[in-house]
């Protein structure tokens, strides 16, 4: 494509945030299927009651989270049936000063489950794809939580708990970087316990075409009773966020950059963990 | 206009051929561009008759055979030629019929316009959301960079690619051609039936139980609007189109007022849908991935190329409620339309019709018309030739033009200026 003249002069910009659909505030629903009704409706019974009550949710350093623009907070992540996510979310709701909803990455075979699928995505879960991250960091302005260890995390077993798995290929900082916005990175203390992991049942999962088949203390034997969890203690702490627009122009490019952010991210939630397990005297009192 | 390359006409208007013309998109577009003075010559070709009221586009009923398509892109000068006859929807068509139309007839049109020496300057070919499949692993937006993750999993997605596989390639073998590819979103509107139309206006909102799929709509008017878009300007490259914003089936369901009901069950739900088949609910394997997925599109493309939607697929859809609701009471008066060649010719080149610029000699330019002028007068053999008047340019483009309509008095290219509304 030549000298041509291409595009009519028009309005054109080239920042493609100009350009999003404007909010329909009749709507109960938004783009990404988040559903208002059904997660308020989830906020205000089931978690308030985990949070307050079951967990008795402890929370440090709430500040770190900025209370405007993009911002990709970091946990670990643990759990059968990982109560972590609620939690942080729930924490920004109720000790942030400016409360902010945060957007879920959730792995893409969730996709694929009926029920499940429709329900995360209406309490604000999106698959976790590159481009999705981008466009709720970068053109949303929104806060994305991410878990890098993934499914190696919730799929690990209890003698392993508060050991970091791997923080996948580092492409949670490459999203953080092309978006331009900090990372906040999250030490969760209890979800461990909440839902321990004895053993997986390889054959089983391939049986019933689930992620993992796990045997924790209610599950499989007392049924749907085994979506229940223990009443650990849950602690929270939000570190120092990690800036990423200070890199350099193009820092993504750069993959061992990308691997070095990534390893000290990973370093520091791991400290803190170690820090905050010393320190509890128990697990259900804390 | 300053983009446009002078036709060998010497008017400088656009001379277009839209492809497709009996589609609901082609008639639309068409009776866009008859509104446009900016363009000198429409010719629709179709294998069908158009099914919608058309004042100065002349139809040559042709299928998709590239000779004949080529000698008319050569003989009328087309420079622009616009491609609507894409099949989406595998209900209207069989595997068969769909793929001569949309793989071969792709091909033949393309090479129609790329013979030595050709006129075209500008190929816009619509296409179909459908390039990008439905899959669990797709970005929750699709911006045109992207390439579906997985290969295509029903026949009429397998056509689309290819046949954009084919225009692509037509793209970087001429580049001083403009290629738009426009993708759009399942349209919606009371003109058009669709697998879509046809589901929502059931009595209730069929799912797949446990699945709620994101959807995005476009508004007939917008499908129009963004084919007239492309071609008056020129957008080089692909442009998704879609209404703005992204609604869940059961909002879907909602807007229109009617309870969604889960038919089809999470597994084996190509065999339920098969059984539906025989009830009469058609729902085509391609509509079951939205059904179980849903996708979205980023439209902001299209928008910062100056395209400004009218409707967002919330306005959409509650337009198509409203239609459903009124549907009752409705005269079918768009439907009373059937296309007669005599008829058409009539009104178009029988020198007793009267009143409206049939003829469009209020897009001649000066010396055409002298030239008209005196091949006619010198035909009678009656006074000797005087130079016409040239008509107004840029007089209201709304077919309200009434210059020199031919008259029994002889004068027949005497047009005389437009009366200023």
């Amino acid at each position: 494509m030549t000298t041509r003249p291409a595009l009519p002069p028009a309005r054109r910009t080239e920042d493609l945030r100009d350009h999003l659909p404007a909010i329909e505030p009749e709507r109960t629903v938004t783009d990404w299927g988040r559903s208002e009704r059904l997660e308020g409706l989830v906020d205000r019974t089931l978690n308030s009651f985990l949070y307050h009550y079951w967990f008795r949710c402890e929370v440090e350093g709430i500040e770190n989270v900025p209370s405007t623009g993009g911002a990709l907070l970091v946990s670990n992540h643990a759990g059968a049936l990982p109560p972590d996510a609620s939690m942080i979310a729930k924490a920004i709701q109720e000790e942030h000063p400016r409360p902010r909803r945060l957007h879920l990455t959730v792995e893409h075979f969730f996709k694929g489950y009926p029920f499940f699928s429709m329900f995360v995505a209406k309490i604000g879960g999106v698959p976790a794809h590159p481009a999705n991250v981008h466009r709720l960091l970068h053109d949303e302005r929104q806060l994305v939580l991410v878990f890098p260890e993934g499914a190696k995390a919730t799929g690990k077993l209890y003698k392993d708990r508060y050991k970091l798995r791997r923080f996948g290929r580092g492409g949670f900082v490459e999203a953080a970087m092309r978006a331009r916005v900090p990372i906040v990175p999250i030490a969760v203390v209890g979800a461990e316990e909440a839902m321990p992991t004895f053993a997986q049942v390889g054959l089983l999962r391939r049986l019933t075409g689930l992620i993992y088949f796990p045997i924790t203390p209610l599950f499989p034997h007392f049924g749907l009773l085994g979506a229940a969890y223990l009443p650990a203690k849950f602690k929270l702490r939000f570190l120092e966020p990690v800036a990423t627009d200070r890199m350099g122009s193009e820092p993504w490019e750069d993959k061992g950059l990308v691997q070095e952010v990534a390893g000290d991210i990973r370093a520091r939630i791991q400290d803190e963990l170690v820090d905050m397990v010393g320190r509890r005297r128990s697990v259900w009192l804390g | 206009m300053s983009t446009q390359r002078a036709s060998p006409a010497g008017t400088g208007g656009r001379r277009v051929l839209i492809t497709g013309l009996s589609t609901y998109w082609g008639g639309r577009l068409a009776q866009a561009l008859e509104r446009d003075p900016g363009v000198d010559v429409i010719v629709g070709v179709s294998p069908e008759d158009p099914t919608c009221e058309l004042t100065r586009t002349e139809y040559v009923r042709v299928a998709n055979q590239h000779a004949l398509l080529a000698r008319i892109v050569q003989a009328a000068a087309i420079d622009t030629v616009i491609d609507t006859r894409l099949i989406v929807d595998s209900v209207n068509a069989s595997p068969r019929a769909a793929h001569e139309n949309n793989v071969i007839g792709t091909m033949n049109i393309l090479a129609a316009c790329a013979g030595p020496g050709s006129p075209v300057r500008k190929v816009v070919f619509k296409s179909s959301a459908h390039f990008y499949g439905c899959e669990r692993d797709d970005p929750a937006y699709f911006t045109e960079a992207m390439r579906r993750p997985h290969p295509p999993r029903t026949l009429i997605e397998k056509d689309i690619v290819e046949a954009e596989r084919a225009v692509e390639a037509f793209a970087a073998r001429h580049r001083d051609v403009t290629v738009t590819v426009l993708r759009f979103v399942n349209g919606l509107g009371p003109d058009i039936t669709t697998s879509h139309s046809a589901l929502l206006s059931l009595p209730v909102v069929p799912s797949i139980l446990g699945f709620d799929p994101r959807y995005q709509f476009i508004h007939e008017d917008d499908i129009a609007g963004v084919l007239e878009h492309a071609a008056v300007h020129d957008l080089p490259g692909t442009y998704n189109a879609a209404g703005d914003g992204v609604l869940v089936l059961s909002e879907i369901a909602s807007l229109l007022g009617r309870p969604p009901a889960p038919l089809l069950p999470p597994w084996g739900t190509g065999i339920a849908a098969a059984a539906l088949r025989r009830v009469g609910v058609r729902i085509p394997p391609e509509m079951l991935q939205q059904l179980r997925y849903g996708r979205a599109l980023d439209n902001r493309r299209l928008k910062t190329a100056g395209y400004s939607f009218r409707a967002t697929s919330r306005e959409t859809v509650q337009a198509f409620a409203q239609y459903l609701r009124t549907r009752g009471l409705r005269t079918a008066e768009g439907e009373g339309y059937q296309y007669e060649r005599e008829v058409e010719e009539f009104l178009r080149w029988s020198p007793a019709v009267r009143g409206d610029d049939r003829l469009g000699l209020a897009r001649l330019g000066r010396d055409q018309l002298a030239e008209l002028a005196r091949a006619l007068e010198s035909a009678r053999g009656a006074r000797p030739a005087r130079p016409a008047r040239p008509a107004p340019r840029g007089t209201p483009p709304d077919g309200t033009l009434r210059t020199g309509s031919p008259s029994s008095s002889g004068g027949a290219a005497d047009p005389e200026p437009a009366a200023d509304p």
